[in-house]
């Protein structure tokens, strides 16, 4: 699916720019295309831009430039009502004044829908979100979980192709938004419908989507699969971004073989992978803390290893976390699995870290 | 727990009190000290509402003068049939004497003219004039009466003016609510007055439906400008807001006048008007002195009362619910009208109870813009307060009023709903 | 028992505290001119003589409401109130208004008549100070009548000769009496027909061909105010209100005297004051009844004065210098022909024909 021919684009952003103001673009330049059936996320820190893209796709916002396509044909002037978009909004928006049947009933009523239908149709929704026994209440009698799936319920009873999520966990405390997030993408693959979803939880993101789009200063910086995002973040704020992240700062002084040499500010030389930098360039080099070795035996032959201080080690049950002073970086984190052969550093300790080459990545400072 | 109750006895405190003792004491205090805190309060509002209240509606029945002023007669007519053509006799008379000249010595007897001049006109000159001679004669020794009383005035020998006296001389009488729907306490009982002088009943449905269209062009009104003020940004909101309340910064009677200024016939509106030949000079339009100023006056005076509620009902509709709707492909009247609507009834409902009940009590402005046709019945009652002293008829209007308000919320209740009701 | 000591005495601070303070008393009037006229001529020169402050309350279109709700309250704090005749007949019916006695309690005039004859019939009862002599009268636009001003009273029922509207006040009073006046009912006959139910309807019915040309008022201040708007043709209003139109204004509108009815204002006394007060109130009304007081008056508003003795004193206008008498609604010019206001049917039949009047309105 990540690699859909273009032709066969469901969901189309074509160089769509937005400006409320005039003066500044919040939405620059954005190009997107989804299949169908896919489950894209639109991931970024506030203000990135995600919102507005979603909202122009809903039609609650007219793109200052560019074309936006569903299924083949233009969007734009096509008011939201006509566009059979399913949404999912972040404080669930259920009908306070109506019953949980009657806002299920509400889609299906404004498409003339009769009465016997209706009442079928959202059975079927209700019990999809195993809610079947609540239609006759209010939404304020339930609980935020179960308005939760009320709120999808209602956004998928008129069986819409797209559906379009804005931050809906987002009320939920942690352990149910574990639960939904696999709820909503066991729902979305079964149903076979194309959901973009927009969330600000990168874990969120990574555990639901097919496809993530990570948004900042209103451009999409990386359209990749999760675990692609993660392993391969194609600049630094990517690799910032997604999963916890050591940088170390310098130069690159060469790159043979594909292996960039890094001078690090402090002077120790490091091998990299050179990402999105050339010879002469100042990097940010990004090393994932669970692909930091200090057993010297597991290391290749001719690795590049630097010295490091242990600072704190903290012991978090799965896993133990040490922070190090790698090249004056106070911050530098190193995760080791909890294995019965496991050494637990001392805070004190001198050592010496190193890492294979494509897992230190060197990113654009 | 499950001790306690095994043990067959009641559940006893840590310093062996029964634990509902103990219990209700600690919550004793806690109502004490509550009661305590709000006791200002209180007694604010029993001072200054509550008997007040209570003595308005006290003074709808109250009637004691007649017996009070006249203990002798009053006592003495129980034995005079009403229905008789003939006065009463004697005896009636040397106790009326009696009575008259201990009340002439308090200057009682043209008070009590002044309360039965209501009932029959006439009375008080009857009182005024005969106290001038009776306070002259000395109830032991100047007797018999009945001649020299009939020879000061020859309206004592009319029987209607002991049927007035002995109809009204029950402590406490429905006259005044007859009064003010209209009839009138009899010796026969309760009967319509002459239709010349029927008009509070009249008053009273053309303040209510005077009110309710008030209190729906209120609406009219209210509710787009509410709306607007919701869905702008705070800062522009707060500007608008001010523009709204600005009539609550001008006296009432400078708003008021200022709608003659507009609507007068030689005012502003009918001058553009003729100005741009849209009406002939020679029938301009009287837009004032008529119900039409009285409503448009009114609405202008109280939309702020309208709008207010609703604004703050409506800030609390999220505006996603509007989208929600939309998304669901409701079209934006459905969405509207299915959704936004009815989330803000309980704008409006706070709204128009208050602007209803406002309006039923005005009467400044009908007083000033109203002319014939646009004057409420709270007019009256200020004209029975102030000018006339009747006080009785206007506490009687006054707690016919207050009944009707009470019925309408109890209606409201019913039909809407009184929990429905938001402030914001 | 110690509460309701602490509460005698509280009550006790209460009540003498503002005694206490004395040297300034209440005076109850009807604002606006009227108040500044007997602040020039009564006030500021009593206050220089006596020390005492004086302390203006423009209450007296409510004045007798509201003195007996004070009076049921058991705390007046008025000490003279100024009120019409109509109103001084009722506070003394009801016992509101102390009893006054003229050759006691008011100044002979300067020659040795007595009060009570130099004030005459105008002492309408045993409470009241009679102050001025005012009446009801209509003004007219000037440029709105044609090359025929108005003569009679009865071009207010004559909308053929005068058509567009007209001002009245919104209740029976006077209005009852013009209309029969204008029906073909004699001076003399007007009160007698109009205490008959036939009477009462006759009069209703000549006000009833003009209903529709009527703009009814309630303050004194409308009719000069639609006057000078044009917004009626003619209107009845007090004379001093008209005055002040005509002279100090300069609206074209003239005054039409005929039918004028007089009525009187004066003072009251509050009854049930502390004796220190009610010899305060009685000073100040024995100054400002006497005979200069009265004509002084008439410097600052076109009332006449309702002593004999003052006619003769009156002078010029303070500000316009113009002079006051030919301004009097008691200047034989103006007093051609006349109505008094008969106090004694109205205290009986105003009750009945107000109500009736007030249906008839609203039909």
């Amino acid at each position: 699916m990540p690699d859909a021919a273009q032709n066969d684009a469901f969901v189309e952003f074509e160089r769509v720019q937005k400006s409320y103001d005039g003066e500044t673009l919040v939405v620059k330049d954005l190009n997107l295309s989804l299949p169908r059936g896919e489950f894209l996320t639109m991931l970024g820190p506030s203000g990135s831009g995600k919102t507005t893209c979603l909202m122009m796709l809903a039609g609650f916002e007219t793109a200052t430039h560019g074309d936006i396509r569903l299924g083949g044909t233009s969007i734009n002037n096509i008011p939201p009502h006509k566009r059979g978009i399913g949404m999912v909004f972040q404080n669930y928006a259920l009908f306070p004044h109506m019953t949980i049947a009657e806002n299920l009933s509400f889609p299906l009523e404004v498409r003339k829908m009769g009465k016997s239908d209706r009442e079928a149709k959202i059975k079927r929704a209700l019990d999809m979100v195993e809610m079947g026994a609540f239609g006759g209440r209010r939404p304020a009698q339930l609980s935020g979980g179960q308005q939760q799936r009320i709120a999808l319920a209602r956004a998928l009873v008129f069986e819409p192709e797209l559906v379009l999520m804005d931050e809906p966990l987002g009320a939920l405390d942690k352990q149910l938004r574990e639960k939904m997030q696999f709820e909503i993408t066991h729902l979305a693959h079964s149903l076979g419908i194309t959901t973009v979803y927009v969330t600000h939880d990168q874990t969120e993101a990574m555990t639901m989507s097919d496809r993530v789009a990570v948004f900042e200063d209103g451009r999409i910086q990386q359209l990749a699969p999760p675990d692609q995002l993660y392993e391969e973040p194609d600049n630094s704020f990517v690799a910032q971004f997604i999963g916890e992240n050591n940088t170390l700062e310098g130069v690159v002084k060469e790159i043979n073989n594909g292996i960039a040499l890094v001078q690090l500010d402090d002077g120790e030389l490091i091998d990299c992978n050179p990402i999105n930098v050339g010879v002469g360039d100042r990097t940010r080099v990004s090393i994932r803390p669970e692909r930091v070795e200090f057993n010297k035996d597991r290391l290749k032959e001719g690795t590049h290893t630097i010295k490091a201080e242990v600072l704190e080690f903290i012991y978090m049950g799965d896993i133990f976390r040490t922070r190090l002073r790698v090249a004056g970086n106070d911050e530098f984190v190193i995760k080791t699995r909890n294995a019965p052969d496991q050494v637990r550093l001392e805070p004190g300790a001198q050592i010496e870290i190193g890492w294979l080459p494509e897992d230190c990545r060197a990113l654009d400072a | 727990m499950t001790d306690a109750t095994n043990n067959g006895g009641p559940v006893l405190a840590a310093d062996g009190t029964p634990l509902k003792k103990s219990l209700a004491k600690a919550l004793r205090l806690q109502k004490m000290r509550a009661l305590g805190l709000i006791a200002p309060l209180l007694i604010f509002v029993m001072v200054s509402f509550i008997i007040p209240i209570g003595s308005m509606l006290f003074r709808s029945v109250e009637n004691g003068l007649v017996s009070e002023t006249l203990p002798l007669t009053v006592a003495e007519l129980q034995q005079w049939n009403g229905d008789s053509s003939e006065p009463p006799g004697e005896e009636v008379f040397s106790a009326f004497v009696a009575d008259m000249v201990v009340a002439i010595e308090a200057k009682n007897h043209t008070r009590l003219g002044t309360r039965l001049n209501y009932e029959k006109t006439g009375m008080s000159s009857l009182f005024r004039k005969s106290g001038r001679k009776i306070k002259n004669l000395d109830p032991a020794v100047d007797g018999p009466f009945k001649e020299k009383l009939i020879d000061i005035d020859k309206r004592w020998g009319d029987v209607e003016t002991w049927r007035t006296i002995k109809t009204h001389s029950v402590g406490i009488t429905n006259g005044y609510f007859l009064n003010a729907v209209d009839m009138r306490r009899t010796p026969e009982g309760a009967q319509s007055q002459p239709e010349d002088k029927q008009i509070l009943i009249t008053l009273f449905k053309r303040t209510l439906i005077m009110s309710l269209a008030i209190t729906a062009s209120c609406i009219l009104l209210g509710y787009p400008v509410a709306w607007i003020l919701a869905n702008l940004p705070a800062r522009t909101a707060n500007i608008l807001m001010i523009l709204v309340l600005l009539p609550f910064w001008t006296s009432l009677l400078v708003r008021t006048s200022a709608w003659k200024v507009m609507l007068q016939q030689q005012g502003v509106i009918n001058e553009v008007l003729v100005w741009l030949g849209m009406v002939p000079d020679d029938a301009r339009l009287v837009m004032i002195n008529n119900q039409f100023g009285t409503i448009v006056a009114m609405t202008h005076i109280l939309l702020p009362f309208m709008i207010l509620p609703m604004y703050s009902v409506m800030q609390t509709i999220q505006p996603t619910y509007l989208r929600a709707a939309k998304s669901m492909g409701a079209t934006n009247w459905t969405a509207f009208w299915r959704v936004y609507f009815p989330l803000s009834v309980p704008g409006i409902g706070a709204g128009s109870i208050l602007v209803f009940i406002l309006s039923i009590g005005y009467y400044i402005t009908p007083e000033i813009v109203g002319g014939t046709k646009g004057v409420f019945i709270s007019n009256r009652i200020a004209y029975h307060i102030s000018s006339s002293l009747n006080w009785g008829l206007a506490a009687a209007l006054g707690a016919i009023l207050l009944a009707v308000v009470l019925v309408l919320y109890w209606a409201y209740d019913k039909i809407v709903g009184i929990d429905n009701v938001k402030l914001g | 028992m110690k509460l309701s000591t602490l509460t005698a005495l509280a009550v006790t601070t209460a009540l003498v505290a503002p005694a206490a303070i004395a040297e300034e008393m209440t005076i109850v009037s009807w604002g606006g001119a009227y108040t500044k006229s007997q602040k020039n001529a009564y006030h500021d020169p009593y206050s220089e003589k006596s020390g005492i402050t004086i302390i203006n309350d423009d209450s007296s279109a409510e004045a007798v409401a509201k003195l007996r709700a004070m009076n049921e309250a058991g705390n007046v704090t008025w000490d003279v109130v100024d009120v019409v005749a109509a109103d001084a007949i009722r506070l003394c019916d009801e016992g509101l208004a102390m009893e006054i006695n003229p050759d006691e309690h008011l100044a002979p005039a300067p020659d040795g008549t007595s009060a009570a004859d130099d004030f005459g019939d105008l002492i309408v009862s045993d409470c009241f100070i009679p102050q001025i002599v005012y009446s009801t009268t209509f003004g007219y636009r000037t440029d709105l009548v044609g090359d025929t001003p108005p003569t009679s009273v009865c071009a207010v029922f004559d909308t053929e000769a005068y058509p567009g509207k007209r001002s009245l006040e919104k209740r029976s009073i006077n209005n009852m009496e013009w209309a029969l006046l204008c029906d073909g009912v004699a001076k003399e006959d007007v009160y007698d027909v109009l205490e008959t139910e036939e009477g009462q309807n006759q009069a209703l019915a000549k006000l009833d061909t003009i209903k529709d040309d009527v703009i009814w008022w309630s303050a004194g201040a409308d009719t000069p105010q639609l006057l000078a708007d044009g917004e009626v043709v003619m209107g009845s209003t007090y004379n001093g209100r008209l005055f002040s139109v005509i002279e100090e204004q300069n609206q074209p509108v003239a005054m039409l005297w005929d039918a004028q009815v007089f009525d009187l204002d004066g003072w009251i006394i509050p009854a049930g004051l502390s004796d220190e007060r009610k010899q305060r109130a009685l000073d100040y009304i024995y100054f400002a009844t006497d005979t200069q007081r009265l004509a002084d008056q008439a410097k600052w508003i076109s009332y006449g004065p309702a002593r004999a003795s003052s006619a003769p004193l009156v002078g010029q206008h303070a500000d316009l210098g113009i002079d006051m008498a030919p301004h009097m609604p008691t200047d034989p010019n103006n007093a051609k022909n006349t109505f008094l206001y008969n106090y004694e049917f109205w205290a009986d039949y105003r009750d009945d024909i107000e109500a009736k009047f007030q249906a008839w309105l609203a039909k």
